[in-house]
């Protein structure tokens, strides 16, 4: 899609570096002379701010880990020394912590974008599956920096999760002990999960890179999600996305700020204030909220193996969307049937949430309906949207009429002003 | 055009309200999912009562003679059996803390005697087998009331007084909780509820039956400023220093927020007028 480069260098300088390394000509042709269709709404501004929050997490993290000891005994008290004595510690803490909220906040818009879009559609599997790959990399890390600080949640966390793997028959309990680094969660298993904690978001920047370069072979989708015609239907991604981009990353930064000055506990549980202990289980175990809809689908199965299988299902689905969806047509603008399933499966997945966020014996707000039910059926609509709705409305529904170019749905179908030089 | 402006507008005001009102729902109620959990005795636990606290809401801040008040209570009443391990005597004289003077935490550290460590000989005990030990200074942190857990447990009928350091960030409520507790004794238990030996009925313990006796009662305190000392004044007082202890930065942490937000608004508006400058007639 980007062509045969245009850049010229002007030195000799640079001619000599450009023979050797072309990393002048590679900046030109990607970061700013990237052609990028014109019509991108705020929703593809959440790309660019993925990448700021995880440069701010490794930032952040690699701070807290000169002042962090990963020791079962001191994990705690020094959590307590970032927060007290550290200069500053309790603002690289609190951007962390709530940095991890935004970074899923922020995934999840960019991933309902791709499904509302079809932006995993022919020919971007490959970049759809790397950022299934990569969300899968973000759960991993999350949990593993959520057991960091040792409180009574990180504790019991890791103790629940570890244990989902004790459900393979056999092999179960075996695959435990050996995750662990003992017979239970201790010291071993806080060093383990400090070392892959570190480790994760390194391997997750090289698989954004990958995805950046899937991004950049066949070149953005667009919210009509037809193909980009002519150079009239795109702009350079410098200034015009670059600006852009900074603008929307500004407001969500309004937000995060709001959270981590005025609101920064709002978000994590009051158990985790309290030093971890292995012979006091917390009334109820509560991920954090990126997590209530997959924890929602995990208890709403009785069987412990089922569940597991339903909770790795929920996520391993994603990775066949481009081969679930049949239609044709790429953005839900004009599939009027798959738009509304699109909205009911937005709203099923805060429904899950809402059910995780509770005790399994709960009940609806002051009715007498137990919530137990409404998390199998929620669950139950998440696989059919994928496994059913998404194959069959593809191959059913009455697509509307595509518009024949960007460039004429933005100016209108004659030319009206001077075109972009690209 | 004039309607874009407005709606993100709109949109500043709504991004920011969302945390705020996030943190008053956390702060203010028991989540559904504490009063709904099947308990063995059927005893409803009460929501905290509002304490109105000084430091609630964006810019609230400690109320300061709030703040040395509480001290006098922990010091005089709680830390019989509560340590305070994660606060030394020089936090005292943080800023934005009880703001006590350098002169005033140097005599307060010199009433406490904490362990000696090693002398010169290696040894760490005296001829008796005491543990050696000095006079405080302010970078000690408070000498916990016993040498631990099982110390604890058996001077107080086996329950154990938690750590008051995090207690406001680790109980649901925070302030409000522990001021409802503390001020929340000597009320009639519900019919069928038969109070346990060596325990006390609360209202809003979780459960209903504490283990703690009721440990404030007028006049607990003689406060140096002359407030009256009644159980509701000391709770409150208790409470806010204890909110103190367990969010230190918290006046640091919302001036500086108040800076980053106005800051950010402005770079936002900003960016957007480049925006609007460099998309003009592109789209």
């Amino acid at each position: 899609m980007s062509g045969p480069s245009t850049y010229q260098p002007k030195t000799a300088l640079t001619r000599w570096l450009d023979e050797r390394l072309p990393i002048i000509r590679f900046t030109q042709e990607h970061l700013m002379a990237f052609p990028t269709p014109r019509n991108l709404n705020v929703w593809y501004s959440f790309g660019g701010i993925l990448a700021f929050f995880l440069g701010l997490q490794i930032a952040t993290g690699i701070v807290l880990a000169m002042h962090y000891t990963p020791d079962a005994a001191r994990a705690f008290d020094s959590i307590e020394h970032i927060m007290r004595d550290v200069n500053s510690g309790w603002l690289i803490r609190y951007l962390h912590a709530n940095g991890a909220s935004m970074f899923f906040l922020a995934v999840y818009i960019h991933m309902f974008r791709g499904l509302y879009y079809g932006s995993y559609k022919a020919p971007r599997e490959i970049l759809w599956i790397l950022g299934v790959l990569i969300y899968a990399l973000m759960i991993l890390t999350a949990f593993l920096g959520y057991t960091l600080p040792w409180g009574q949640m990180s504790f019991w966390a890791a103790t629940v999760i570890t244990n989902l793997f004790s459900a393979i028959p056999g092999i179960g309990q075996p695959i435990v002990e050996w995750l662990w680094g003992g017979f239970g969660v201790d010291n071993p298993t806080l060093n383990r999960f400090f070392s892959l904690h570190y480790l994760l978001p390194f391997v997750l920047a090289g698989v954004v890179a990958l995805h950046i370069w899937a991004l950049h072979v066949p070149g953005n989708n667009n919210p009509l999600g037809i193909d980009v015609k002519s150079p009239r239907d795109t702009v350079p991604f410098h200034p015009y996305y670059t600006v852009k981009d900074l603008f929307y990353l500004a407001c969500f930064l309004i937000l995060f700020a709001a959270f981590v000055f005025f609101a920064p506990e709002a978000l994590s549980s009051p158990d985790n204030a309290e030093r971890a202990n292995p012979l006091v289980t917390p009334p109820e175990i509560v991920p954090e909220w990126y997590f209530l809809p997959y924890y929602a689908i995990l208890r709403s199965i009785p069987n412990k193996l089922m569940g597991v299988i339903a909770l790795f299902g929920a996520l391993g689905v994603l990775f066949f969307v481009p081969w679930l969806d049949w239609s044709k047509v790429r953005s839900a603008r004009f599939r009027p049937v798959y738009k509304q399933f699109f909205w009911l499966f937005v709203a099923d997945c805060v429904i899950l949430g809402y059910v995780g966020a509770h005790p399994v014996s709960a009940t609806l707000l002051n009715t007498s309906i137990p919530l137990l039910w409404i998390g199998r059926i929620a669950g139950l609509c998440y696989f059919l949207f994928f496994l059913l709705i998404m194959p069959l409305v593809g191959r059913l529904e009455k697509t509307n009429p595509l518009p024949d170019s960007i460039a004429n749905s933005v100016f209108g179908s004659a030319p009206q002003r001077s075109e972009t030089a690209t | 055009m004039i309607a874009k402006p407005i709606a993100f507008a709109i949109l500043f005001a709504a991004i920011v309200a969302v945390p705020a009102y996030a943190q008053e729902t956390a702060s203010a109620s028991v989540p559904a999912g504490q009063s709904a959990a099947p308990r063995p005795v059927e005893v409803e636990t009460l929501p905290p009562r509002n304490g109105n606290f000084s430091f609630e809401g964006p810019f609230g801040t400690y109320d300061r003679a709030g703040l040395q008040r509480g001290f006098q209570v922990y010091r005089q009443v709680c830390s019989a059996c509560h340590s305070l391990n994660y606060i030394a005597f020089r936090n005292l004289a943080d800023e934005g803390g009880p703001g006590l003077t350098a002169d005033q935490v140097r005599a307060l550290a010199a009433a406490y005697r904490v362990p000696a460590g090693p002398n010169e000989q290696g040894q760490t005990v005296d001829a008796n087998g005491q543990t050696l030990m000095r006079a405080a200074i302010p970078s000690d942190r408070f000498p916990p009331p016993f040498p631990n857990e099982q110390a604890a447990r058996a001077s107080n009928n086996g329950a154990l007084p938690p750590d008051l350091s995090l207690i406001e960030k680790a109980r649901v409520g925070g302030a409000n909780y522990v001021y409802s507790i503390l001020s929340g004794y000597g009320q009639q238990p519900p019919a069928g509820l038969t109070v346990g030996s060596g325990r006390f009925y609360n209202p809003y313990f979780r459960g209903g039956q504490i283990s703690m006796p009721p440990p404030l009662n007028p006049d607990s305190v003689t406060y140096v400023d002359g407030t009256m000392a009644t159980v509701e004044q000391e709770a409150h007082d208790v409470a806010t220093f204890l909110a103190w202890a367990a969010d230190p930065k918290m006046e640091e942490r919302k001036r500086t927020g108040f800076s980053v937000i106005i800051f950010l608004i402005v770079f936002t508006s900003l960016l957007y007028f480049s925006y609007q400058r460099v998309w003009y007639g592109q789209h």
